[in-house]
């Protein structure tokens, strides 16, 4: 099995904040930015996020490797986006062929690739620091999310990684039968859906053991639940909530102030 | 507390047309220390489903009754703890103390009383570690003496284990065995599932076996219910204590070089290991859980590209694609030449029926419909599943599917068979037939590589050993 694991240093002074807190904190800061089209707000937001990311603990290096997918699905937005917009206003930079790349079209593709990864980014921090049982247990405790629910989640969430490790043995003893697919593109289509039909009648069967061993433990059984592991929600984590507030309504007024801001709506 | 009243009690599954388990009359008492033993299919699991109240009324049909201390077990749920077979399905937390803790929390115990019980309860298992440990960093055997801590948390006045040693190394189902042997008070019931009938009796002091048709068949202390019905028993499966299998090894020396693994290995799964298999041979791989006999028997397999070294086919076994390594070769003729038998049999299955996937190999290797026909009904007949060929293979039970799974690689007639734990959680009827079967291909002229922890199938079977340490 893998382990899931934080990737900072459990000690930071942010990253020990209430779960619950950091995902609030995380969405408040996030919603600010998806209100605006411009350039300026998201940046503003990366500035702000890559500073407070000592106080949760991750070093700069370990976030590059962690945030790759998100990297290049930036870069990806960033070509489309050249290649494609309708519109092309703005000074022309370069004319090769097909390719109309204006100052307008590369101002709407900043934009969009910045707010990509401004959003993103403290999605990426909460779940760097947290550990899934504390944020089960936050949910629960704090966020009054129901126990089945939270609880089970947690559980299903472990056997994610056994997934994959499934599907490469269920190829290749398709393989062993003599089952390949070779270079007709039907036959792999076909090879992959019954490989992931396979996938789904084992991933099932171990969910309802699981489930079993589960209510075995008296899980879900309507006795009123205690909780071994205190989650407390102190002044520290309002203030987090706040203070992401403050900074996400921040970066949203510069852009507004500069008079760069462009709404989402309307 | 903890007694266990059955009158005449049968269950069926939903949708199913044969009772599971039927006219079951048994009386344990508090303290008492039950095997239960059985065919294959003869009702075990669902009856310690039942006992453990999980069995809710509308997912089958009850007939007579079932009581613990006086109640219905669904209402005495508090009183009994249960193991399973499978470590990674029956642990829920991340951590092993937070496991532990899982069924304190479920059960409403007072959070400053948890953590001390938590603590009681990895103690008596003998649990080595501190609570903070991740689950997934433990062996089989510690998972399961976690499971184990995690049932006696609960403080149960009935204890059932359902072949909890089943997936473990001998090592590892040792350690199983003294975790329950010293963490039992004197006072809790236990009722024990197990086919490894010699390594249980040390833990109980009564056995009762079920009749696969309904009923009991045997009940009393384990020395008068051996000396009765041993025959019998060991005749329908049961792996009755001291009774050995005469062994089958090979009468002629070992003939061609079949395949020659040089420094193979892929680290850090397994360590580069120098091997050789010869037709006519069988050889066993033995080692603890994490040896890396899986994936060595993958690698020789063709079913992974090599980390380290490489596999070489003689013309023998390969013809003219013996300067290919086995993994790159296409599958049809990977499966004319080397027969690949997976530790769970449900991850080979591809169609619909027994008979169509005994059909598959031959049909895709291009022999004509006859042809397939007579391969296949001579395997169903061979391996008693004529009855079954209409069947869908996801329905069998453990001990045909691991038949099928043989046959299946066997219906190509590959000149090396390779298998990975063939002998796993099966009654002693279906072993003695694989050793049966496993010898006649050798002797046929086949190689036979069989990866395994089953100290008895080697003896019975195995030509030549190697033993792989963890890398």
């Amino acid at each position: 099995m893998i382990v899931v694991e934080p990737v900072a240093a459990s000690g930071a002074p942010l990253a020990r904040r209430n779960p619950v807190a950091k995902l609030v904190a995380a969405l408040v800061f996030s919603l600010a930015l998806i209100a605006t089209l411009d350039p300026v707000a998201p940046a503003l937001a990366i500035a702000v996020e890559l500073a407070v990311l000592p106080l949760f603990g991750i070093r700069y290096r370990v976030l590059a490797r962690r945030a790759w997918p998100l990297l290049a699905s930036a870069a990806g937005i960033l070509i489309t986006l050249v290649l494609f917009a309708a519109d092309r206003s703005g000074r022309v930079l370069v004319e090769a062929g097909p390719v109309l790349v204006t100052s307008g079209v590369l101002l709407t593709a900043l934009g969009l690739v910045l707010r990509t990864i401004a959003v993103a980014l403290p999605g990426v921090i909460v779940f760097a620091t947290t550990d899934p049982t504390d944020l089960a247990d936050a949910l629960i405790q704090n966020a009054r999310a129901p126990a089945r629910f939270a609880i089970g989640a947690l559980a299903a969430f472990r056997l994610v990684p056994l997934l994959g490790q499934e599907w490469q043995m269920i190829s290749m003893a398709r393989r062993a039968r003599g089952v390949d697919a070779g270079r007709n593109p039907l036959a792999k289509l076909r090879l992959f859906v019954s490989t992931a039909f396979a996938l789904l009648v084992g991933a099932i069967r171990r969910g309802t053991r699981l489930a079993v061993a589960m209510d075995a433990r008296g899980f879900d059984a309507g006795t009123p639940r205690t909780t071994a592991r205190r989650q407390r929600f102190t002044t520290a984590d309002a203030l987090l909530i706040a203070g992401a507030a403050v900074l996400g309504g921040g970066a949203l007024a510069a852009s507004i102030l500069l008079g760069t801001f462009r709404p989402l709506i309307g | 507390m903890g007694a266990v009243t059955l009158r005449g009690f049968g269950w069926r599954h939903a949708g199913r047309k044969a009772w599971a388990v039927r006219g079951v009359d048994l009386r344990v008492e508090a303290g008492e220390r039950v095997l239960l033993l059985g065919a294959s299919g003869a009702g075990k699991s669902t009856l310690l489903a039942a006992l453990a109240g999980l069995l809710p009324g509308d997912s089958g049909e009850q007939e007579g009754t079932v009581e613990i201390d006086g109640l219905d077990p669904r209402k005495a749920r508090e009183r009994v703890g249960i193991v399973f077979q499978d470590p990674e399905t029956q642990l829920v937390m991340a951590r092993c103390g937070d496991d532990v803790a899982f069924g304190l929390e479920n059960r409403g115990v007072p959070a400053d009383e948890i953590w001390p019980r938590v603590d009681e309860a990895l103690h008596r298992v003998g649990f080595p570690y501190h609570r903070d440990r991740p689950t997934a960093a433990l062996s089989g055997g510690e998972q399961q003496r976690l499971a184990l801590a995690g049932a006696l948390a609960l403080r149960p006045a009935l204890l059932l284990l359902d072949e909890p040693t089943a997936n473990l190394d001998p090592a590892g189902a040792t350690l199983v065995r003294q975790a329950v042997a010293g963490a039992l008070d004197a006072d809790t019931t236990l009722i024990l599932v197990e086919h490894r009938v010699a390594e249980a009796l040390p833990l109980v002091d009564r056995v009762v076996v079920l009749e696969p048709g309904g009923g009991v068949r045997a009940d009393g202390p384990p020395a008068a219910v051996f000396a009765a019905h041993g025959d019998a028993l060991a005749a329908d499966g049961v792996w009755v204590p001291g009774r050995t299998v005469p062994p089958r090894h090979a009468t002629a020396p070992a003939g061609d070089l079949l395949l020659t693994a040089d420094r193979l290995g892929l680290p850090p799964r397994s360590a580069p290991t120098d091997l050789s298999v010869r037709a006519g041979e069988a050889l066993a791989v033995l080692g603890p859980n994490g040896a890396g006999k899986s994936t060595l028997a993958l690698l020789l397999g063709g079913l992974l590209r090599p980390g380290t070294g490489t596999v070489t086919a003689s013309t023998i076994l390969a013809g003219r694609d013996s300067g290919t390594p086995p993994h790159r070769w296409r599958a049809p003729a990977l499966a004319r030449r080397i027969g690949s038998v997976f530790q769970d049999p449900e991850h080979q299955f591809v169609t619909g029926t027994v008979f169509d996937e005994l059909a598959l190999g031959p049909r895709r290797t291009g022999q004509s419909e006859a042809a397939v026909k007579t391969t296949v009904d001579a395997l169903l007949d061979r391996l008693r599943l004529a009855k079954l060929a209409g069947a869908n293979p996801y329905t069998l039970s453990g001990g045909e599917a691991r038949r099928l799974s043989v046959a299946t690689a066997l219906a190509t007639a590959p000149r090396l068979l390779i298998c990975d734990e063939p002998t796993f959680g099966q009654d002693r009827r279906t072993w003695r037939e694989l050793v049966d079967l496993f010898a006649e291909v050798r002797d046929a002229g086949h190689g036979v590589v069989t990866v395994t922890h089953d100290p008895d199938f080697v003896a019975a079977l195995a030509d030549r050993t190697l033993s792989l340490e963890r890398p």
